[in-house]
């Protein structure tokens, strides 16, 4: 058993349940005990992006820290929260005011912060597991199934920060899904924006970005979407509502944990065959 | 001691008449002078009136660097009678004047080099530099327009010439485009011409599908083995009639020259107007050759050239000089993925357009989408793509590829004269068209056909239906933009051909950050490498059209003509020398060595008591050394020693700088 450190994040715990149990119990099939970080916050969310503000990076620094610690790998699944975590670790890393500036703030609390690792759960498959161990653990293959393996933005970008996969032309979720025997389709939007917190302000904006997605993995022959990110999969979902036609018409979006859970028994079968 | 002021250069900063009057009590030196240009006439001819007066057996000249004018004093002192290898260059200027802004200082550090400067000259020696003779042939490698034109320019001055083509023809990429800028004229019309008068002229021999396989020797006596690639088939039986290629039943090859947007056969003429017109099979997919079944060209081959034993053949071959001409390549856009070239085969390159565009191309000149053969309306051209890239994208090059710029011009013309409905746009970052009636070209493009041009990037491509959907934004207009375009044109920056870095290493040519080959100046020795007796014609030096490409080619070949027509080359005598009594043979110097300059010989030397014994030692072949000094910083025993630049004179040098700073 390889054990690592777990970050959940709040959604996993909320409105996004099927991340976070599959994900967990997929991984003892798989031989890897995630043991879920104590007194963990919220990653920050939205304010990742504001560069000037230390405080919403703290939690982040705490939870590197404590798998320091621990001297086990960090994972998370949600692709915000590896987004905050990974862009943490990295200016924990280059730039030195903010260091100072995190342990003005937490002291001996963020020590070894920037000695962590962090895995998002997807490369901990291909990185860790390997995507050929994965394979031979699939007890029901999703065979046939074509299914358009959705990015979004924060999984990837910034490439020079997050290190995932070639921004532009990423592999690693195809390649999940041909391990678990369905058929990736590629198609041209699936490291588009899918609106993100736009959706709140100016929804028309955001539905309009989400059915851009829908489209595009629909005309490429997709039969289903697999997303990492709960509110990108919110996002696609609400704009699939508010698409004419009826529900059976409709693309499915499903977490990538679901598909992965039904491929190795965990879950009932839904969406193989 | 001569001090120059170099105008201001050196005087604004350094007190000259200081330096001067400090070195006038200096031990060993009787006459000290300055003036405002050492290398004027005025200037030589005060240090010539000075040798000549003084009797002098050594001079010193404070001013700029040696690589700028250590020719020029010497010159002058040789021609009053003195050993120009008993004048001293202390660097005033770049190494003084030029980085330091505190006169005082600036002065201080001044006469201190010139005080080593005098250090090292006392123990300076007269050399007299050896001579070696001069192969009246040259080699030029790649057979491209810069190869082509080098060959002939070097040819119809009367000397041999070698042609080394790696692709079954020459031509190059010039054979692929169909019209050029800023004429219009059909790259064809003017390129096949050449490459027949090439092929014609008795003076150049053309080794196509052939590599340099290894090179050995320096400037004047160059031996280079060529690899001629089996094309089995004989080249000088086959006529070129074609039929074999018609015949040969495996025929979905991907053609190389139409870049894979038509097919060819196994055995093979890339193009109707290959030189030499001679097939080749590619033994990849010849059934023949892979599993001895099929035979069907060996058949049908009334001259009997077909020859499925040939084995590849080695040449070798002595040359006076090498021109390099290895062109470039348009980079991979596999790391692009944000144009969805790899999901829609409507996005294609500027030189899949070329082709696409040409009476000789896949679709006979028609230019259309390659996905449906139908007409486009909306075609959208995007610039600088893999050019002008930040370094930290970890993708793409950092420079301008230069060219692209005019050959969109020229691409959006083309589409217009065609389709004069079509709407054509073209996305760029800067348009530069400097060049005789480049800009005037492209101003016809944007005013007289109507091309949009759009300052600005294309961020995504959406193949889209049968269209592709182009986001970009509008710089100017700080706009972002959607157009469905039928057809998309990337035009790629250019790269050195991969086949360069290897050759590199075989010349012990030098390459810069991106794999262009190094000029011996940037402005003053364009067109000649570092590595003497090496010159460099066309795209292997940096991005270049083909105007200039032409221009180039013909300087190298003055070069080069200039090198063969002499009988004999005066070699550089600050070479190695083997003191014999102290080396050991360790082999250490001839290993750094990377000229192979050095080989090892049993000698008899006296011992102690009368008698002699034999022991290995070093020795230096003069004309293969060109003084690095490798050899003398290896050498173990002090044995090795560089002409001109003893560790003697050396740690005069040094001791006199550390006796000043004292």
């Amino acid at each position: 058993m390889v054990k690592v450190s777990y970050y959940p994040g709040c959604t996993l715990k909320n409105k996004a349940k099927e991340l976070d149990k599959y994900a967990v119990r997929c991984a003892e099939i798989l031989g890897v005990e995630m043991e879920e970080i104590e007194n963990w916050q919220c990653c920050g969310g939205v304010f990742c992006d504001s560069s000037d503000e230390v405080a919403t990076k703290l939690s982040a620094v705490r939870a590197l820290a404590c798998a320091a610690r621990r001297k086990t790998p960090l994972v998370t699944v949600c692709t915000a929260c590896h987004n905050v975590i990974k862009r943490t670790l990295h200016a924990l890393r280059y730039d030195a005011v903010f260091s100072e500036r995190v342990r003005n703030y937490l002291g001996d609390e963020a020590k070894g912060a920037e000695n962590a690792e962090v895995y998002h759960y997807l490369e901990l498959l291909r990185d860790v597991v390997g995507f050929e161990t994965l394979k031979g653990k699939v007890v029901n293959e999703l065979k046939g199934k074509r299914v358009a393996a959705y990015y979004g933005c924060l999984f990837l970008r910034p490439g020079s920060v997050m290190q995932t996969d070639d921004a532009e032309d990423p592999r690693i979720m195809e390649s999940f899904i041909k391990s678990l025997g369905a058929e990736p389709v590629i198609y041209p939007m699936r490291n588009e924006c899918c609106g993100a917190y736009t959706f709140f302000e100016e929804k028309e904006a955001a539905l309009k970005k989400g059915a851009a997605v829908l489209k595009s993995a629909e005309n490429f022959g997709a039969d289903l979407i697999a997303a990492a990110c709960p509110l990108c999969r919110y996002n696609l979902e609400s704009s699939s509502k508010s698409l004419p036609g009826g529900a059976e018409k409709k693309l499915p979006v499903v977490y990538f944990t679901e598909l992965l859970a039904e491929a190795l028994g965990v879950k009932e079968a839904r969406y193989g065959m | 001691m001569f001090v120059c002021h170099c105008g201001t250069n050196i005087a604004g900063t350094v007190d000259v008449e200081a330096v001067a009057d400090a070195m006038k009590s200096e031990s060993g030196v009787v006459y000290s002078a300055t003036y405002q240009y050492m290398c004027s006439q005025s200037g030589q001819d005060i240090i010539k009136k000075a040798i000549r007066d003084y009797e002098l057996g050594g001079i010193v000249v404070c001013s700029c660097s040696p690589r700028m004018h250590e020719a020029t004093f010497r010159k002058a002192a040789s021609s009053v009678g003195m050993n120009p290898y008993m004048v001293e260059i202390a660097n005033i200027r770049e190494q003084c004047s030029w980085v330091h802004k505190n006169r005082e200082d600036a002065t201080s550090k001044a006469i201190t080099l010139a005080r080593a400067a005098v250090a090292k000259l006392k123990l300076n020696f007269p050399l007299t530099p050896g001579e070696s003779g001069v192969t009246k042939r040259a080699l030029v490698i790649g057979g491209g327009i810069a190869g082509i034109q080098t060959a002939l320019d070097i040819a119809d001055a009367g000397y041999k010439v070698d042609i080394v083509e790696k692709s079954p023809t020459i031509g190059g990429k010039m054979a692929q485009l169909d019209k050029t800028f800023p004429t219009l004229d059909c790259a064809a019309c003017i390129l096949t011409p050449k490459m027949v008068d090439a092929a014609q002229n008795e003076n150049i021999r053309i080794f196509s599908y052939s590599e340099v396989e290894s090179v050995s020797g320096y400037v004047g006596n160059f031996t280079v083995t060529v690899k001629k690639k089996a094309r089995y088939v004989k080249e000088d039986v086959c006529t070129g009639c074609g039929l074999c290629t018609e015949k040969c039943p495996r025929k979905k090859i991907p053609s190389e020259f139409n870049l894979g947007m038509d097919n060819r056969s196994a055995v093979y003429i890339p193009f109707a107007q290959a030189v030499p017109k001679v097939a080749v099979i590619d033994s990849e997919h010849c059934m023949m050759l892979k599993e001895n079944k099929c035979g069907v060209c060996s058949k049908v081959c009334t001259a009997g050239a077909i020859d499925y034993t040939q084995k590849d053949e080695y040449i070798e071959e002595k040359y006076g000089a090498i021109v390099v001409a290895t062109g470039y390549e348009p980079i991979s856009l596999e790391r692009f993925g944000e144009y969805a070239r790899g999901m829609s085969p409507d996005v294609i390159t500027s030189l899949e357009f070329e082709r696409l565009t040409s009476a000789a191309g896949p679709t006979h000149g028609k230019l259309v989408r390659p996905s449906d053969k139908m007409k486009p309306n909306t075609v959208v051209f995007v610039q600088c793509v893999g050019s002008r890239c930040e370094p930290s994208l970890g993708k793409g090059k950092e420079y301008c590829s230069k060219i692209c710029c005019m050959y969109t011009a020229k691409h959006a013309m083309l589409t217009k004269e065609k389709y004069p409905d079509a709407e054509v746009y073209v996305f760029y970052i800067d348009v530069r068209t400097p060049g005789k009636n480049f800009d005037e070209f492209y101003r016809r493009a944007a005013e007289e056909y109507g091309v949009k041009y759009i300052k600005g990037m294309v961020g995504k491509i959406t193949p889209d239906g049968e269209r592709l959907n182009v986001s970009a934004s509008d710089l100017i207009c700080r706009k972002k933009l959607e157009i469905k375009a039928d057809l998309v044109v990337l035009a790629a920056a250019i790269e050195p051909s991969p086949t360069a870095r290897a050759l590199a290493t075989k010349l012990a040519s030098s390459m810069d950050t991106n794999g262009f080959f190094t000029e011996a100046h940037p402005k003053l020795r364009p067109v000649e490498s570092p590595t003497a007796g090496v010159f460099l014609s066309g795209a292997c030096q940096g991005p270049r059209d083909i105007p200039e490409t032409v221009a180039q080619a013909g300087a190298a070949a003055a070069k080069v003509i200039g090198l063969l027509s002499k009988e004999r080359l005066t070699a550089n005598p600050c070479v190695a020398v083997c003191d014999e009594e102290m080396c050991s043979g360790c082999s250490v110097c001839g290993n750094v060595c990377p000229y192979g300059a050095i080989t090892y010989v049993e000698k008899e030397f006296r011992v102690p008591g009368g008698r002699t014994k034999a022991r290995r030692v070093a020795s230096v072949n003069e004309a293969v050394c060109q003084g690095c000094g490798c050899c003398a910083v290896a050498c173990m025993s002090g044995a090795m020693e560089l002409k001109g630049f003893m560790s003697s004179q050396i740690m005069a040098e040094v001791d006199a700088i550390c006796r000043t700073s004292r």
